[in-house]
């Protein structure tokens, strides 16, 4: 092996660090994210962290600060465990969507590590946060930190106003239904004045354009408009259906106090700052992992890190990116740094080296040369579920070796349905894309009706997608927590998505404890 | 770019957090650490570690799919050998079809493995068992004596002579007094030497010579008032170390039952010992008719056969006690488990080497006779005293501070050790 490196223009030397090394990698590695691969980022900020305090973070969802719950206690206690008897290590950084962009480094780590980490989190994520627009429709960066800040404060505000009990007793209730607590759709913009004035205009306008007496003449039912029903107009009023349960809740639910408002509020806004992290799992990882594995190489190709740090690079990489096989002891489901990556290489392979079938599936960037203007297009404009809908491969899904198997319950066996061949190829990239749709993996729960005249009873309706209901034990007890914050009865059916037939009910009464009920 | 340095800040930011879920799990945290301690060894009872909760009590409920029925949909990698129409048999233990699929938070959580520190561990165990304060005072206030440097003094042993200021104050002293030096003198001899036997100043010289030389005989080079010597004062010094004698019968009359009672007392003893003492050390003597000191696995599983002569046991304890545990650097807690049978000659000599031998030197010293599980006599039925029990009795009437139990269930452990030791704080206020 010739070794011809100048070893004088190494970043470092041995596995050791300091925040001079630190700058210097970075600012190695920022000449080649923003001038080579031409990625607009979040200024950076990183920040040396023990292992004590990477616990913490993963206990509070990686934030830097966040309120007080027993529920990050007990995450905390898990990590600590798992982590000390050496069944789980811990991650090399965690990284905020936040500007600047904040990302935690573990002071364990070695110099390459931090320099693969710089590459993979100050860069790779850095601009998929910035630049996607997910995070740009859902998340505000400049102020995250800014609220959990006043979260955490008006939590402990609480807390000493109202105890620690009813605010433990609140915020259960409101995780339990975290995940139902997102806008999944932007929502009407209340429109300022002058556009209202000339989309009055355009419809008098429209009016006068096909206006015809003789409609006045066809007999109707009676004569007058008729009313919208007391039903729809309750709907129209309660914005029912609502999907967003904990929204519905806090600004509807008859007996909650203010404050107890504002904490739905908050964790409301919390899952909703996580949403885009959920249905950008693929790319986000695939982009930072593809950065990485760009800078590293390059760092290299300059003569700026040694052999031995690219060797110990590599050793990392191939981890990070191992995909085990569905019969493989190790496999839990798809590693979205394995799929994300085997993407991201796969367009710049089409976008240089494409062969006829890629020119057949992917005529828009097969062989165009400039794969990072495609990959910065795919950054932005996709997620998961588009993305893979639009760009797995079929030489991919071969080397994969993807097949699609279906589980009927009311068949003896399971069905292999498609495999990797020409007929397999659309079904399994339709098939694997909808894996990655929220409304896939989320069952589809909304507040339909409430009762207004008599009992308030409250409607929870779950669409149950091919016939597959709740886990009952904890719907019952989700179904209780949100009877606790409405105050009167609920209930909850689970029908047929497709046939609209009831397949089941559960109901549940509320508890004193949250709100002061009627008939104690 | 900005660097930050996080590793200082503040460490515990998660303590309030554990403080809350400890509370809100505390029912079963504690349940957890009593039977964790029923399996482990004794010193590890102390070290607080892991305790494993069931997940339920602490579950965060979500509305997750059922992971049963209905229809599913795999997309799986690694296809080796399918073709599409495959039928592949369902696999055992539910539908799932092989995939992982469904919540990301995993099906149903495991029960999970939750590591306490030292101090909630040992908070929660004694919480139960709600320990007389007086009776932990007791044990504080064993002291002992060292001796630590104090200045100097004028009489003492030679072997504590002070050289240095012994040395120092009299070359003061003969500074003060104008002792001529020994130069001076060997310097007036040689003058006087290197003058003529006619010199006029010759006498005046040997005058001067003779003068110093008397002055010098005069002032002694160490007087009795230089010499000092290095003076110790007594201090007196809580021992900070405690030995615990776990003294059992495993003679084959010795059911599991009756150990695993004798085990749990001796935990008990062990963590309320540690809380007092930087350093407790635990020696194990079994015996048969005759006893050795054995390590703790030894002690509790390996079964012995043969008679019962507990006076052995004692004769051991107090070897070991003489060879390795000076009372005078160690508090000495004995603790002894038996079901009662001894061999009636020996009685009069165990209780002779007790009130003798062992209980002078002991702070304290139990006695637990455990009985069977479920032995219910008829009513009326007096049952008959154990031969060592009512040798203990008597030694008890007689003044002995002894305690003493009969302990036939688990659940009888923790009121019998309180019992213990509030009487024991009761003989001393007596005494």
């Amino acid at each position: 092996m010739s070794i011809s490196l100048d070893s004088g223009k190494l970043l470092f030397k041995t596995a050791d660090w300091d925040f001079d090394t630190i700058r210097r990698i970075d600012e190695a590695c920022q000449e080649i994210a923003i001038g080579e691969l031409g990625l607009n980022v979040y200024p950076n900020q990183i920040e040396v962290i023990s292992t004590e305090q990477m616990l913490d973070a993963y206990s509070s969802i990686g934030m830097p600060l966040f309120y007080k719950h027993w529920s990050f206690g007990k995450h905390f206690a898990r990590n600590e465990a798992m982590y000390r008897a050496g069944m789980q290590g811990l991650a090399y950084e965690i990284v905020i969507n936040s500007n600047p962009c904040i990302s935690y480094i573990m002071e364990e780590n070695t110099a390459t590590m931090q320099a693969l980490v710089i590459a993979h989190a100050a860069y790779g994520h850095n601009h998929f946060f910035k630049n996607n627009y997910v995070f740009k429709q859902w998340t505000d960066a400049d102020g995250i930190l800014d609220y959990l800040e006043f979260a955490r404060d008006f939590v402990m505000k609480c807390e000493e106003q109202h105890g620690a009990d009813e605010v433990e007793r609140l915020l259960d209730a409101a995780h339990a239904l975290m995940n139902h607590g997102v806008h999944k759709y932007p929502r009407r913009r209340t429109t300022d004045l002058r556009t209202e004035e000339k989309r009055e205009r355009e419809r008098r306008e429209h009016d006068e354009r096909v206006f015809n007496d003789l409609w006045r003449t066809v007999p109707g039912k009676d004569n007058g408009r008729h009313d919208p029903s007391a039903i729809e107009r309750r709907r129209a009023l309660l914005e029912l259906p609502q999907e967003n349960i904990l929204y519905f809740l806090e600004k509807s639910a008859p007996r909650l106090q203010p404050w107890q408002r504002e904490l739905l509020r908050i964790v409301r806004i919390i899952a909703q700052y996580f949403y885009p992290q959920t249905q950008t799992k693929v790319m986000n990882e695939g982009c930072a992992t593809y950065v990485h594995y760009q800078i590293m190489n390059r760092l290299h190709d300059k003569g700026l890190i040694s052999e031995g740090a690219l060797m110990e690079f590599l050793r990392s990489h191939t981890n990070v990116v191992f995909q085990p096989d569905f019969d493989d002891p190790r496999y839990s489901g798809f590693n979205p740094y394995a799929l994300g990556f085997a993407m991201m290489k796969d367009i710049e392979r089409i976008c240089h080296e494409p062969t006829g079938e890629d020119r057949d599936w992917f005529p828009d960037i097969a062989g165009n040369g400039d794969h990072m203007a495609v990959l910065r297009d795919v950054w932005a404009n996709y997620r998961d579920e588009s993305f893979i809908l639009q760009y797995l491969s079929p030489r991919l899904i071969r080397h994969f070796g993807l097949f699609r198997v279906t589980n009927d319950s009311e068949e003896s066996h399971l069905k292999v349905e498609a495999i990797h061949d020409e007929r397999g190829y659309r079904e399994i990239r339709r098939a694997l894309a909808r894996h990655y749709d929220p409304a896939y993996f989320t069952p589809d729960i909304q507040v339909v009706d409430v009762n207004l005249a008599g009992d308030r009873k409250l409607m929870v309706q779950h669409s149950a997608m091919n016939r597959i209901l709740l886990e009952e034990k904890d719907a019952q007890l989700v179904l209780q927590h949100i009877a606790d914050l409405w105050g009167y009865n609920v209930a909850l059916t689970e029908v047929d998505a497709l046939a609209g037939t009831v397949l089941k009910e559960h109901t549940a009464k509320p508890r004193p404890g949250i709100v002061p009920l009627e008939n104690p | 770019m900005h660097i930050v340095d996080r590793r200082l800040n503040p460490g515990g930011k998660n303590l309030a957090n554990r403080q809350r879920f400890m509370r809100r799990a505390k029912s079963q945290i504690r349940k957890a650490v009593h039977e964790s301690t029923a399996q482990g060894s004794i010193k590890d009872a102390d070290e607080g570690g892991e305790v494993v909760l069931p997940a339920r009590g602490v579950h965060e409920p979500q509305f997750r799919r059922s992971a049963h029925g209905g229809f599913r949909d795999h997309l799986l990698p690694g296809n080796k050998e399918y073709v599409p129409g495959d039928k592949i048999p369902r696999p055992r233990g539910g539908d799932g079809g092989g995939g992982n699929e469904g919540s990301p938070d995993g099906e149903g959580e495991d029960d999970f493995r939750f590591a306490l520190s030292r101090d909630e561990f040992v908070d929660l165990f004694l919480e139960d068992l709600k320990l007389p304060d007086l009776a932990k005072r007791r044990v504080a206030t064993v002291e002992s004596v060292s001796w630590s440097r104090a200045g100097y003094s004028v009489t003492g042993n030679p072997s504590n002579l002070a050289l240095n200021r012994t040395v120092r104050n009299s070359l003061s002293r003969r500074i003060a007094l104008k002792r001529p030096k020994p130069e001076e003198l060997e310097a007036l001899r040689a003058e006087i030497e290197a003058l003529d036997e006619s010199d006029e100043r010759r006498p005046v010289l040997e005058a001067e010579l003779l003068r110093k030389q008397r002055r010098t005989g005069l002032i002694p080079y160490i007087d009795p008032l230089d010499v000092r010597y290095k003076r110790f004062d007594p201090i007196p010094r809580p021992v900070a170390q405690a030995v615990m004698f776990c003294l059992m019968d495993v003679s084959g009359s010795m059911t599991e039952h009756m150990k695993d009672l004798a085990k749990r007392f001796y935990i008990l003893l062990y963590i309320f010992l540690k809380r007092r003492y930087k350093n407790v050390e635990v020696v194990f003597i079994r015996h048969t008719h005759e006893a050795s000191e054995v390590d703790e696995e030894t002690f509790f599983n390996s079964p012995e056969t043969g008679g019962t002569v507990v006076s052995t046991a004692l004769d051991e304890m107090k070897t070991v006690v003489e060879a390795r545990y000076s009372p005078d650097a160690w508090n000495i807690y004995a603790a002894q488990a038996s079901d009662g049978d001894n061999t009636a000659s020996d009685n009069d000599r165990t209780a002779a080497l007790l009130t003798n031998e062992l209980l002078p030197i002991c702070q304290y010293y139990a006695y637990l006779e455990v009985g069977r599980d479920a032995e219910h006599f008829p009513p009326g039925f007096i049952r008959r005293e154990s031969d060592l029990w009512q040798t203990y009795a008597t030694l008890i009437k007689n003044g002995a501070p002894m305690a003493m139990r009969k302990v036939g269930h688990r659940r009888d452990i923790y009121p019998v050790f309180r019992e213990l030791f509030a009487k024991k704080t009761g003989v001393e206020v007596e005494a």
